[in-house]
């Protein structure tokens, strides 16, 4: 890794991030919380689900990344899916049988799948 | 931003990352102004940096609420060939995830954070002190600090500036008390981990009688949003006398069990009702326990309390470090106070009389109301000897642990009186003052609870409604859960 030196160095690293970042603009995005308790609640089981039936499917454009806690612990295992173009939907109670729908419903064909929550904060974006 | 946030009620603050970023991603970090603050208080003086913190407002989010400001302020003012910053990650009350959750979903906020703190008080080397059993946590922020490092981030000559500064974890045992800073240090320094009186306080003369900074998870995690967005706009969320927001962990017998941060000066009504969705099932609210073990039960007449340290205070109760354990009307409050006792009992250093052997009594005494066998005299014995305690014990562990009972004894006195001269559990909790008995209108004789009954204790013929024989009855509940027709009844 390079070494950051200067807060001009760490500005173009913000840039070179966020020109990568904008690469998978275009791609779908799964977001899966996986802190300790997301991951007891079956977070992973979710996840790999997920990744199956996106392989199944031969699926390309779809990215899967981890997060930590999404704060909805009554709906766990919560997992974030931004479509290109789209405001990203938390879909909460996603087990084995629901992640597949999610990919097959929502990624695949955009059709609304239940269990989406609703976002109930504001958020500082530094 | 607005400084007030009536249509969502929930403003992210300390956990604006967490569930954004991959955790274990620095660049993630950086994508969203990461290590910027870093890189601005470097260009200030650390008196500078001192006091835009002291001019936020923000308090110490373990719980006691110190200006955190002031408490660095001490620290810079102490000269000292070596200077200590901690992060005190040991979060042990009953029901509560804050730090965790933080450490976990956004670990370089804690990292900056320290680097940020130890320039304003001149320290070099930073302390996490993490209970073992947090490993997920552990993990993610030891990659943190080792990515941290191999950008240059921590280390020697951090952008260029000459300062230097470096984190290493400490791991805790998951004992309650070391939350506590003295005790803390102690334990840091691999001694037991007892609290020593203060003063000094730890800002003066802490690890290896340094002086020392120890900050909560929560409390770190708010400061680079207060680098960058500067001091006025965080003292203009809150109150007069509290700054910003509070993460809570909402537990027990709430509807949306999470976490929650919300701007302080928000109603108990609002977080427990619009954010928590109330009790499940359609029960009725009776309280909520604020600040685990130490602080009190609120309840209905406590709703519309503003939430921020002092009104909290006034209710008997603490702002903690931000549990939150709801209470329907299910919940035995002689109980609850118990329960919290047991935990106090157990987590008790035992350095202190008060502590370790006032602790035992109190639980003895309330066991003895909740087995039906408690006198007048034992509430007089309770009150007296909790205030002793409060007064007399070494560390916050001790001198907080009555307030669960002070708390539950002024609000449910009517509970602890059902108990004490009915020998009565109103909400039915109580194992040794319950009765079961059988409504003939409604049993059909079926006998699935004759076959449960481990002490068979209950009979009759069969389509003709059964008996208890009350004085056999072990009291287990068997028959209760089993019955189809709902015709036992608990009383």
């Amino acid at each position: 890794m390079s070494t950051i030196r200067s807060l001009e160095d760490l500005k173009a690293k913000r840039q070179e991030i966020l020109d990568r970042k904008a690469v998978a603009k275009g791609k779908t995005i799964i977001n899966v919380s996986l802190a300790t308790c997301s991951i007891a609640a079956g977070g992973k089981v979710a996840m790999e689900a997920m990744q199956d039936e996106v392989a199944k499917n031969g699926l390309t454009g779809v990215e899967f990344m981890q997060s930590g806690c999404m704060t909805y612990c009554y709906a766990e295992p919560t997992v974030e899916i931004t479509l290109p173009g789209k405001t990203p939907v938390v879909f909460g109670g996603v087990d084995e049988n629901r992640a597949r729908e999610l990919v097959t419903e929502y990624v695949m064909k955009g059709e609304p799948v239940e269990g989406i929550i609703p976002v109930n904060y504001e958020r500082v974006v530094l | 931003m607005a400084a007030t946030t009536t249509e969502k009620k929930q403003l992210r603050i300390a956990t604006r990352n967490c569930g954004f970023i991959d955790p274990e991603n620095i660049d993630d970090y950086i994508a969203l102004r990461g290590y910027e603050g870093l890189a601005k208080v470097l260009t200030m003086t650390p008196a500078e940096v001192v006091d835009l913190v002291k001019r936020s407002g923000l308090r110490g989010r373990g719980g006691a609420g110190f200006p955190t400001g002031i408490k660095w302020g001490i620290a810079l003012g102490n000269k000292a060939d070596q200077k200590y910053m901690v992060c005190n990650a040991d979060e042990g009350d009953p029901g509560a995830f804050m730090d965790r959750a933080v450490l976990e979903g956004d670990p370089h906020s804690v990292v900056e954070a320290m680097a940020i703190g130890g320039y304003a008080i001149g320290a070099t080397r930073g302390t996490v002190y993490i209970r073992a059993e947090y490993p997920l946590a552990i993990k993610r922020l030891k990659k943190a600090i080792d990515d941290a490092r191999d950008y240059g981030l921590l280390g020697e000559n951090i952008f260029g500036s000459g300062f230097d500064f470096d984190i290493e974890l400490k791991y805790g045992a998951g004992a309650f008390v070391c939350g506590e800073e003295t005790a803390l240090i102690r334990s840091m320094e691999g001694k037991r981990g007892e609290p020593v009186t203060k003063p000094p306080f730890p800002a003066q003369s802490g690890y290896w009688e340094k002086p020392t900074i120890v900050n909560n998870v929560e409390t770190f995690a708010n400061i680079p949003a207060i680098i960058i967005n500067g001091a006025d706009w965080f003292s203009g969320i809150g109150t007069a006398t509290s700054k910003g927001t509070k993460v809570f962990a909402l537990a027990g017998k709430i509807q949306n069990v999470g976490l929650i941060e919300v701007p302080m000066g928000i109603t108990l009504r609002e977080v427990i009702f619009d954010i928590g969705g109330g009790c499940p099932d359609g029960k009725a609210f009776k309280a909520v326990q604020t600040g685990g073990p130490s602080g009190g039960a609120l309840a209905n007449k406590d709703l519309d309390v503003a939430i921020d340290y002092e009104s909290l205070a006034a209710c008997k109760s603490i702002m903690g470090s931000g549990g939150m354990v709801v209470m329907d009307e299910d919940d035995c409050m002689v109980s609850v106070a118990k329960f919290f006792l047991d935990f106090t009992m157990d987590e008790t250093c035992g350095k202190c009389t008060p502590c370790r052997i006032g602790s035992k009594r109190l639980y003895e005494i309330l066991d003895r109301i909740t087995k039906g066998k408690g006198t007048r005299a034992d509430l007089d014995h309770l009150k007296s000897l909790s205030e002793i305690i409060k007064d007399t014990a070494l560390c916050g562990l001790g001198q907080t642990m009555p307030n669960p009972i002070l708390s539950t004894m002024d609000t449910f006195a009517d509970e602890y009186a059902a108990h004490i001269d009915n020998k009565k559990c109103p909400a039915h909790v109580c194992t040794a003052l319950l009765t079961y008995t059988i409504d003939p209108a409604k049993c059909t004789g079926c006998g699935l609870c004759t076959r449960v009954c481990p002490v068979e204790c209950i009979s009759g013929t069969k389509k003709q409604p059964h008996t208890i024989d009350a004085t056999r009855c072990i009291k287990c509940g068997a028959c209760y859960d089993k019955c189809k027709f709902d015709s036992i009844i608990k009383q």
